[in-house]
Parts: structure tokens; C-alpha cells; sequence
């Protein structure tokens, strides 16, 4: 097998105890093309027999330049960048951009488009958790999950493609609201799903959660306490399967999430169980949002009518000049934005997603830093494997829910 | 500013000279090089702010004097507040001292900003580079790397950009 090979101790000599040193452990490479590990990460662990020693993830191997790239766009051109980012949860990474461009231009967003904006990021996060339980089932060898989970995903897929045209790559938020109103058919979409997902989810449970097989490889498994958490920048799901109750949803509300009534589910043990439960449960929680904010969607404007920013419908192109002024202005040239800086965040489906954004007074981002959560998630985890079985590690890397295109960026 | 930011900005100024900025509801306290230390530890033990939400510079290039600011965006989870501290940082100075005594967090944050930006960081445990080849030249998040592309190869000059392409070496 070539993803599993021996490697030597070079470089990584101020890294491993002293046994490997000494030859007594083994040094064995695991990725970075292993299906386990969710993309391309490499891990180096010491072994001793099967018992990890230590662990050394290797990262970078789909660093992409994202940064770079959108310092070379305007604002609006540099947001397609942001769908590539995680690419299971573009529709929170749009969310997570544009606040940021609001923030800094100061810029006000309609109720609608509000509204419209939290129905589709619970989506998002409702899709971004299937896959992440689908990958995990499959990682424990429970195949079936992963066919289920990917079914819903679809339909879910289906509805931004209704939306937007696009299943993944959306760009469908735009700076000031969103790009245009959502069709007639939207409503009905997610009110089947709303129907139809509690009972997939009891669905799910009924497969895994009493699971024997399954409890077998997730209870007292890779324990994270909060504190540790939050010394490696942990956050998210897997912070809240800690003890910690910190969910920027609740804690900083953003586009509305005052208005609607849902819980942050939190649990103490730590464990891979605890993240597996907490997620979980997250969907169901994520699905009441989207009934509520679907409930009471305002009618009235789905982007701000705020000309410097945002381009006017095409309708107005033929009949007036400033329109068409305005719609070549900011299609070629875009927006100035001021020589300041800000730093915005969300609650992505894996953690704290935050955008650092400096602008420099011209139509071009100075820079942008993207603060993913996997980054601080996978840090975590050579901590938490220290002493468990190589198959414990695929469990808890899955429990992680990292995503590559979201730590190299 | 929000009132349970005054107390540490206050120790702040008083002890170690820092000076504010105030923008869009943000508090950015600009610290010297060797203060910054002392005040991470501060705000972790004695105003609870427990997370290091990110850290990350910013290349102010053409400007030279300071030409990068390294950031550290922290959070307080008790009493929901961030703070924001920055370091002006010449290009040819000494290196930063590092923070991942003070935040484990910081650990990676400040690998990818050395390979990234070139500034290093002073006692770091691991300084290997987190992202970039080891073979890489130069630092591609300054202002002053150009964004590269890649000579798009036709028929017609299929082996003229065949001969100049940069190949892995073997």
C-alpha cells in the first residue's frame, strides 16, 4: 500500500519522543490520498505496536492561494472565491463575506433579505452535518449512512440550485441582500422538506445511536476537554460536545437569529459519542429555524436599494441613464470601500468563521483573512489521539468534521 | 467602547504604553513589540479572554515604516466581548516574540504568517513551514509577490513554453 509508509524521523526530530529516536517506535505516513482522511491531510504518527504515540498532521496540500486571489478582485468578484473555501458550507462562507463588505461599507440589508439568508446558511448547515454524518458512518463502517444522508443532502442541493442556478457553488448572497428574489416554487421546496427530515433524522438515530457496533468505537474516544478546547481555538460543535456553551448565533446575534426560538445543544462528556449527539441534534435544531424564519419571511425588497453598492435591476437599464451609469460603474470598476479594517463572524456548521477584511480605500480588498474553524478544530487532534488505536483515530477525525479547502484555504 | 473593555485598556495604556483606534464597534490596541507578551498574558488570566479567535498580519506595502501589522484577534467567551491587539512591524526587524506560550492557538497561526509574510517569530517550538513547500521562494501573501499564472500552452507554441515551464525536480 502506498498511502501507509514507513517515513524517516529527519525532519520531524524535535516532534517525536524519544523512543523513535532510538528506533523502539515506528514513524508510519497516513494520507494524504487515504479516504479517512476527508481530503488531502497527511499525518505522520509514532506508533508504538498499534497505540499512537504521537501524531503530526501535514497540511497545505490543497492550498489554493485563496487570500492572495481575492486581493486581486473587486469586492464583489472576489465573493466567488469564498464558495471554494468549505466547500460544504458555501452558502455560510457568502454569509460570513458579505457581513464582512457590509461592515466595512456600512452598508444595510432589507428584512427579507435577512430572512432569506438564515433559511438557506440552517440549510446549509442541515447539508454540511449530513455529509459529515454520512463520511463518519462510512469511516466506521456503517455504509448504508452515507447513502441516506446523501439522498437528503440532494434535496436540499435542490433547492439552491432553484435559487440560484448553482447546487454548490452559489454565490448567492450579494453585498446588501442577495442576488435576486427566490422563485414561487421555493416556499413548497422547503415545506417538504420540512415534512419529510424529522423522520430521516429519527431514521439516522434508530441506526447509529444505540448502536452497538457503533458505541463500541465512539464512547470515551478521543476526550477534549473545554478547556484544552479553547486554548487550540476550538470552536463549534465540537466545543459545545466539551461543556462549552458558546454558540455566536446566541452569543453575538447576527441577520436575525434574535427573532427565532431555538436551542444550542451542549454536552460535557467530550467524546466522539458527544460530537456525534450534539450534531445531531443540531439538525433538528437548525430545521425549527427554518420553519420559523420561513413562517414569517417579510415581504418587500430583496436587496437594498443602495445604488453606490448595488447594481440596479435590469429592467431600469433600458429606460433610465443613472441605472445604466451605476450598472457599468459597478460592474467594471466596483465599489470603493474605506482604508479601514474589520473583522466579522458567523457560526459555520463546524465552528467560528471569520473574516478579517482591510480595505485601502480603492475597489480592492488590501487583504482578507479568512479564520476558518477547521484550522483551530485540527489542531486539536494530535492532543486527543495520544494513546488510542490507529482505528480510533479515523473515529475521531471524523467526529472533527474538518474540511481541507477550509484549513489551507 | 463597551464598558467591559475599559478596565484592561486602561492597564493596557498605563502599563505598557499602548495606544487605540476605535472603528465600526471595534477596540484595536496597538502594542511595541515587547509588550505583547505581557499583555496576551493579561487579558488570559485577568479579563478571561480565553479564545485566540485568529491571528494574522497585514502588509501595508508601499508603506514601509511600519510595513505589516500582526494581529491577534481575541474573544472573551464570559463576558462576550473581542479585542483586537496589534504590532507594527518593520520588514528587516527582529523576530516577534512567540504567543504560543500564552495561546496553543497561536502555534500554527504563526507558522503560516512566517512562510506567508516573513516575519518569524522568536522561540517558536516548531518553525517549520505549515502550508508552502519547503523549497519556496519568497513570501506570497506580501503586497509586493505578484499573483502568478501559468502561460496558457496551444499547438502552435505547445514546445516553446514546454522548454522555459518549471517542472518538479525529480
Amino acid at each position: 500500500m502506498t498511502d501507509l509508509q514507513e517515513v524517516p524521523v529527519g525532519e520531524f526530530k524535535h516532534l517525536v519522543s524519544e523512543r523513535a529516536l532510538r528506533g523502539e517506535t515506528m514513524l508510519l505516513n497516513m494520507g494524504p490520498q487515504h479516504p479517512s482522511t476527508h481530503g488531502v491531510l497527511r499525518l505522520v504518527l509514532e506508533l508504538d505496536g498499534e497505540t499512537i504515540v504521537n501524531c503530526i498532521p501535514d497540511i497545505g496540500f490543497l492550498h489554493t492561494g485563496i487570500e492572495k486571489n481575492m486581493e486581486a478582485k473587486t469586492y464583489v468578484k472576489a465573493e466567488v472565491m469564498t464558495d471554494r473555501l468549505d466547500y460544504m458550507n458555501n452558502m455560510g462562507n457568502n454569509l460570513a463575506y458579505v457581513m464582512a463588505v457590509e461592515k466595512l461599507v456600512e452598508l444595510d440589508v432589507p428584512p427579507r433579505a435577512q430572512a432569506l439568508r438564515v433559511i438557506l446558511t440552517e440549510l446549509q448547515r442541515i447539508a454540511s452535518h449530513l455529509v459529515w454524518l454520512g463520511t463518519m458512518g462510512l469511516d466506521l463502517a456503517a455504509m448504508s449512512m452515507f447513502l441516506y444522508c446523501f439522498r437528503e443532502r440532494e434535496l436540499i442541493l435542490d433547492i439552491f440550485e432553484l435559487v440560484s442556478g448553482q447546487r454548490m457553488m452559489v454565490t448567492y448572497f450579494r453585498p446588501g441582500g442577495v442576488w435576486r428574489d427566490v422563485p414561487v416554487e421555493f416556499e413548497k421546496a422547503v415545506r417538504d422538506f420540512i415534512k419529510i427530515f424529522p423522520r430521516r433524522v429519527d431514521e439516522y438515530e434508530q441506526l447509529l445511536t444505540r448502536n452497538p457496533l457503533f458505541l463500541d468505537r465512539v464512547v470515551k474516544i478521543g476526550v477534549l476537554d473545554g478547556a484544552t478546547a479553547l486554548q487550540h481555538g476550538v470552536t463549534g460543535p465540537m466545543l459545545r460536545a466539551s461543556g462549552v456553551n458558546w454558540d455566536l448565533r446566541k452569543a453575538r446575534p447576527y441577520s436575525g437569529y434574535e427573532q427565532y426560538d431555538f436551542n444550542v445543544p451542549v454536552l460535557t462528556q467530550g467524546d466522539t459519542q458527544a460530537r456525534y449527539l450534539v450534531r445531531v441534534q443540531e439538525m433538528r435544531e437548525s430545521l425549527k429555524i427554518v420553519e420559523q424564519a420561513l413562517n414569517k419571511l417579510p415581504m418587500g425588497p430583496f436587496t437594498s436599494d443602495n445604488r453606490k453598492f448595488v447594481p440596479p435591476p435590469r429592467s431600469e437599464l433600458g429606460v433610465s441613464m443613472e441605472a445604466l451609469i451605476h450598472h457599468f460603474k459597478l460592474w467594471t470598476e466596483g465599489f470603493p470601500a474605506p482604508d479601514a479594517d474589520v473583522y466579522s463572524a458567523v457560526e459555520s456548521p463546524r465552528g467560528e468563521l471569520g473574516v478579517l477584511l482591510a480595505g485601502d480605500g480603492g475597489p480592492k480588498p488590501r487583504r482578507v483573512h479568512w479564520r476558518t474553524p477547521s484550522f483551530g478544530n485540527l489542531t486539536v487532534v494530535p492532543k486527543i489521539v495520544r494513546g488510542h488505536l490507529v482505528a480510533d483515530l479515523v473515529a475521531i477525525l471524523a467526529s472533527t468534521d474538518i474540511v481541507l479547502g477550509d484549513i489551507d484555504r | 467602547m463597551d464598558k467591559r473593555l475599559e478596565a484592561i485598556v486602561e492597564t493596557l495604556k498605563e502599563r505598557h504604553a499602548a495606544s487605540l483606534e476605535e472603528s465600526r464597534g471595534e477596540v484595536h490596541v496597538l502594542l511595541t513589540r515587547d509588550a505583547i507578551i505581557a499583555a496576551l498574558t493579561l487579558a488570559r488570566d485577568a479579563h478571561q479572554f480565553e479564545l485566540l479567535s485568529t491571528m494574522t498580519a497585514i502588509d501595508y506595502w508601499p508603506q514601509t515604516s511600519p510595513r505589516f501589522h500582526v494581529i491577534y484577534q481575541l474573544s472573551s467567551l464570559a463576558n462576550n466581548v473581542t479585542l483586537q491587539f496589534r504590532v507594527p512591524v518593520d520588514e528587516h526587524e527582529a523576530p516577534l516574540p512567540t504567543a504560543s506560550g500564552v495561546y496553543e492557538a497561536a502555534n500554527w497561526r504563526e507558522r503560516e504568517i512566517a512562510e506567508m509574510f516573513g516575519i518569524t517569530f522568536d522561540g517558536h517550538p516548531d518553525p517549520r513551514p505549515l502550508m508552502l513547500p519547503h523549497d519556496m521562494e519568497g513570501h506570497p501573501l506580501r503586497r509586493d509577490f505578484p499573483l502568478g499564472y501559468e502561460e496558457p500552452q496551444f499547438t502552435f507554441n505547445y514546445e516553446e513554453i514546454d522548454l522555459r515551464k518549471p517542472y518538479a525536480k525529480e
